[in-house]
């Protein structure tokens, strides 16, 4: 019961965060009239943006949800090592996935399985900066130059980092 | 409608289509978590469409290239990450911010460094990460993420 409650909680805080923020903005609008236009134009051309590439987003990340199961991920990625094991947990962090929080758990799984380190913090962070739909959102917004040099410097980061905190956190794991 | 909002539905609905004939069932299932996941990011894009609004109506561009503009230089970027760090949105949802931000005086390393934090370091969910996958874990992550994006950023700021 107390755990429904707090479910209910956390699904009605956005819907709050957005009532105040709109009632701010109608405020702000009033008191200054000479604003409102250009507040309007740009809250009404970004909703129209956002409006054409949402729901395709959340339709591939619903169908990749269902048709890869965490199980599946959790299988391979434990089995795989080496450069091979990076580029499939790499592969798997660009599909069309949820939040992060979603991947703690898989996360955690993996560890227990006793799948690489590196492996599992190349999944963390490619789940979390490199997607499908979110490189396309990126182009859309930031440009092909960006979106290009930020995903290629991004995934050197990612595996970098993956094969630096393995050797940081794997002993004291394993000890 | 950009090339790339034509390019992510046509490449959703080929998707449904071609799972629609696979599997119906799974296919239904997929659309209601798609659905549910909307209506999850709904209330964070409209506060965002909202936010959008009032920065390039009420927020001087003067004021955002001084902060984060190209003269702000390592400053700026540092900025850009703590905040990417702390705020918690969608980065769906970010981008079309940081577009906004950058045309309106923004450096094309801030906004990179604010990207990039805001999808690595996730400061509101560590206490979640650290129980799930032990303290040294979660910290090495998240505080490697904050620094790699301020190189990511300054590269970034220097080749484009």
């Amino acid at each position: 019961m107390r755990r429904r409650n707090e479910r209910s909680k956390s699904a009605v805080r956005p819907w709050v965060l957005l009532g105040v923020i709109l009632a701010a903005a109608v405020v702000l609008v009033i008191t200054f009239p000479s604003r409102g236009q250009a507040t309007r134009a740009a809250s009404g051309r970004f909703l129209v943006e956002m409006a054409a590439v949402l729901p395709a987003a959340m339709i591939l990340m619903g169908l990749f949800a269902v048709w890869v199961s965490n199980d599946t991920v959790t299988k391979y990625l434990g089995q795989a090592s080496g450069a091979k094991g990076i580029a499939f947990a790499l592969l798997l962090g660009a599909m069309p996935s949820g939040p992060l929080y979603v991947a703690f758990p898989m996360a955690a799984a993996l560890l227990k399985k006793g799948a690489r380190v590196s492996n599992v913090v190349v999944l963390l962070s490619a789940w979390a900066c490199i997607s499908i739909p979110q490189e396309l959102v990126e182009l859309q917004f930031l440009g092909a130059k960006f979106m290009a040099a930020r995903l290629v410097l991004t995934i050197a980061a990612v595996v970098s980092m993956g094969l630096v905190i393995e050797r940081l956190v794997a002993p004291r794991l394993t000890s | 409608m950009g090339l790339t909002a034509i390019l992510i539905n046509v490449l959703a609905l080929g998707c449904l289509a071609a799972a629609f004939f696979k599997d119906r069932t799974r296919c239904l299932h997929a659309l209601a978590i798609a659905a549910k996941s909307f209506l999850k990011v709904l209330p964070m894009a409209l506060t965002v469409v909202v936010l959008v609004g009032l920065l390039l109506g009420f927020v001087p561009e003067s004021l955002i290239s001084r902060t984060i503009g190209r003269g702000s230089g390592l400053v700026g970027i540092l900025i850009a990450a703590a905040v990417g760090a702390v705020l918690y949105i969608p980065s769906i949802v970010a981008f079309p911010l940081a577009g906004s931000l950058v045309k309106s005086g923004a450096s094309v390393g801030a906004v990179a460094a604010f990207i990039t934090t805001l999808t690595m370091v996730g400061l509101v969910t560590l206490p979640l990460e650290v129980e799930m996958l032990g303290k040294r874990l979660a910290l090495s992550r998240n505080a490697m993420s904050l620094v790699l994006a301020v190189a990511i950023a300054l590269i970034m700021a220097v080749i484009l």
